[in-house]
């Protein structure tokens, strides 16, 4: 087993998302997770999707999903040759007394503090997937409420590997 | 102008002759905008014939079948004859009515999300909002059901998108996606491997699929096939990419194939796929496909190549170009000693049977009458131990076969040679069923007789579901569960309550000239041909 991070392009029509993640379930792929946004261009969405399999599966999902009437164009990000981000916001039991731990930890990880409660904190942190399961073990005094964490959004380096948009 | 009208100017402009279809009051603004049509309505009997009836005509014409069906039971009924072209790649454009778009989602009556349930059987779908979108939608529709990988592609049009007032119709020259522009050229590079290969090699079979028929691809093949003397062997939807009596051509492989065409395609030591998926039935064993030889996959869905084999040269392409292009190539073979060999496997590992004399012998009933056919006829096989037999049996001369190896649907043989009928009247069309398919879709001798398509129809008859028994028999022992189809009608009355020429085979006795008075005019003729229940197709 592998894990890969395709980018797609594509069409920002209804129901592509569903056509992209029917197609995942029915064909019977793993999707570790999906996050879909409008590009600068509106008619354009830019969805990151996390899978995983063994290579043979991997090369299908990709002839797959390319094959779909809205998918522009989709790729492999390759770790050395992209940048990963990941969003995820922690709500942690904290009293007054608790507060200034959590604050200290989320320092260190330069996260930021966005909501403050009598009993409660939410914290917000960006990075790579490593970095927020590093933090999430940090909290582990902690009570964590909730946890909602967006998924992968990449993007590749450099001006080569660009899709330019008509 | 209204939206319906719209629709139906689409179709008109994409050189609709036939529209296949069953109203409902979601649909009846098109129904009634096509009244002022040239277009014929076919009314089909029940809407999954629609679907296959509109196969039968896209695979005799190459032009994509059309069917119009209404919202909610309408459209869920036809949903298997879309899964039948989409697994057999047949290019169909399906329109269904829906419900006011206002009301959509709110369980309305007969509100389907179709568009949600045939998604994974079409190649693309599209719920119209807007009625200005028509022009645009019917002609890329149109385009992707029959560019690339063919496939149905199905239209909802909600009846309030039907009935508004579009200011003015323009029917788009080319289309302009984006995001869909099939490979139909092969790759140059690609294409001199496998020529270099084919110098190469002393024992090169091509296995051709029904890509190659999709692609209109038949004369290419035979030439190239003819220049070179590479063999040829064909899976199930590849019948008729060659004349069956054709010294080139070893006969269907798979698990219902022929002995000889399995170890023609096992021995060979290059294998050229073209159109083909290497899907189970096919090629029930991969590896021996790969062992000990060079594979060579050609196929216009980059999906299908490495989906179910590895390759060792993939090539993306539509067959016509790419056979055109192979033309191209100078080179020789020498593997007339490979040629011999197959010639031996073919004379001497053909199925033998012993039939009861007491029955009709399929085999070679079959096999008269395919002899006794025009030159060009059309034979669709339906599903079950007879398409079987038709497989094996029928020759295929200069005319077509049809039938659904990929999905297996039965009760395509009779809607589907309707649509190959309708395509050109002068033409010869058979449809040979069992007695299980036939009550699937019997409903259709109705349409026959209202639009006047002499279909020829042969039931084989063994009051069994044949195919499932035959399973049963093997894997059960003999403990037949629900295969019994007693309680079936009496088809010499059945002919008669259709006003329909009805005829019995029970021996072999009298078979051509039953076989001469079955084909004699042009008529719709029912004949029942009374065949062995136990009788086995392996």
């Amino acid at each position: 087993m592998q894990r890969k991070v395709f980018q797609l392009l594509v069409d920002n029509t209804s129901g592509v998302l569903s056509r992209i993640s029917g197609l995942f379930s029915r064909r019977g792929y793993n999707i570790d997770s999906i996050t879909a946004g409008v590009t600068a261009d509106p008619r354009f969405t830019r969805i990151t999707i996390v899978t995983s399999g063994d290579d043979e599966i991997l090369d299908q999902i990709e002839k797959q999903v390319a094959k779909l009437i809205d998918v522009r164009d989709i790729k492999e990000l390759k770790p050395n040759q992209s940048v990963y981000r990941e969003l995820a916001m922690i709500k942690v039991k904290a009293s007054a007394n608790e507060r200034q731990g959590v604050i200290a930890v989320a320092d260190i990880f330069r996260a930021k503090i966005i909501d403050v409660s009598p009993e409660s904190l939410i914290i917000e942190l960006t990075g790579n997937q490593d970095k927020i399961e590093a933090f999430i073990n940090l909290l582990d005094g902690y009570e964590i409420l909730e946890l909602a964490r967006t998924g992968i959004a990449g993007l590749g380096r450099g001006i080569e590997n660009v899709t330019y948009l008509e | 102008m209204l939206g319906a009208d719209a629709m139906v100017k689409c179709l008109e402009e994409e050189g609709v002759k036939y529209v296949f279809g069953y109203p409902g009051v979601a649909i009846c603004p098109f129904y009634n905008s096509i009244l002022n049509s040239p277009i014929d309505t076919i009314l089909i009997r029940t809407e999954q014939n629609a679907a296959h009836a509109a196969s039968g005509l896209a695979r005799v014409t190459g032009q994509v079948g059309v069917c119009a069906v209404t919202s909610g039971p309408g459209a869920t009924n036809i949903i298997t004859g879309i899964a039948t072209a989409f697994a057999d790649s047949i290019p169909l454009v399906c329109i269904t009515g829906q419900v006011n778009s206002a009301l959509l989602g709110s369980d309305v009556f007969q509100e389907a999300d179709i568009t949600g349930a045939v998604e994974s059987f079409v190649k693309y779908s599209y719920l119209v909002k807007d009625a200005d979108d028509i022009p645009r939608i019917f002609k890329e529709a149109f385009y992707i059901a029959n560019s690339g990988r063919k496939g149905p592609v199905l239209i909802d049009v909600p009846i309030d998108v039907q009935n508004t007032v579009i200011s003015r119709f323009r029917y788009p020259g080319e289309v302009n996606m984006r995001t869909y522009k099939p490979t139909v050229k092969g790759h140059a590079v690609q294409i001199k491997k496998v020529v270099k290969e084919l110098a190469k090699a002393r024992r090169p079979i091509i296995c051709a699929g029904g890509g190659v028929l999709l692609s209109d691809a038949e004369k290419e093949l035979k030439a190239f096939a003819e220049k070179h003397r590479v063999p040829v062997v064909s899976t199930m939807m590849g019948i008729g990419v060659m004349p069956t009596k054709h010294p080139m051509y070893y006969g269907m492989v798979g698990n219902n194939g022929h002995p000889y065409a399995n170890r023609a395609m096992n021995e060979s030591d290059l294998l050229i796929m073209v159109g083909a998926r290497v899907a189970d039935r096919a090629v029930s064993q991969p590896d021996l496909i790969t062992e000990n030889k060079v594979l060579v996959h050609i196929d216009v869905d980059p999906a299908e190549i490495g989906k179910n084999v590895g390759p060792t040269i993939p090539l993306v392409g539509d067959a016509k170009h790419i056979i055109a292009d192979f033309m191209e190539e100078e080179f020789t073979c020498a593997h007339e000693e490979w040629i011999k060999t197959l010639d031996t496997y073919r004379a001497t590992m053909g199925r033998v049977r012993k039939p009861d004399p007491a029955y009709v012998d399929p085999a070679e009933f079959i096999r008269m009458l395919s002899e006794s056919l025009n030159d060009d006829a059309v034979y669709v096989a339906d599903v079950g131990q007879n398409q079987i037999w038709s497989c094996n049996y029928h020759i295929v001369k200069n005319g077509r076969f049809l039938t659904t190896g990929g999905m297996g649907t039965m009760g395509y043989s009779i809607p589907a040679a309707m649509g190959a009928k309708l395509a050109d009247k002068d033409r010869q069309v058979v449809a040979v069923c069992g007695d299980g398919s036939f009550q699937m879709s019997m409903m259709e001798f109705a349409t026959m007789r209202q639009f006047d398509i002499p279909v020829k129809v042969i039931v084989l008859k063994n009051n069994y579901l044949g195919m499932v028994r035959e399973y049963q028999h093997y894997t059960y022992k003999d403990n037949y569960s629900v295969v019994d189809l007693s309680g079936s009608p009496d088809l010499e009355k059945l002919a008669g309550a259709y006003d329909m020429k009805f005829m019995r085979l029970a021996t072999m006795e009298h078979a051509q000239e039953t076989i001469d008075e079955f084909l004699a005019d042009n008529r719709p003729v029912l004949l029942e041909c009374i065949i062995d229940p136990m009788d086995l197709v392996k």
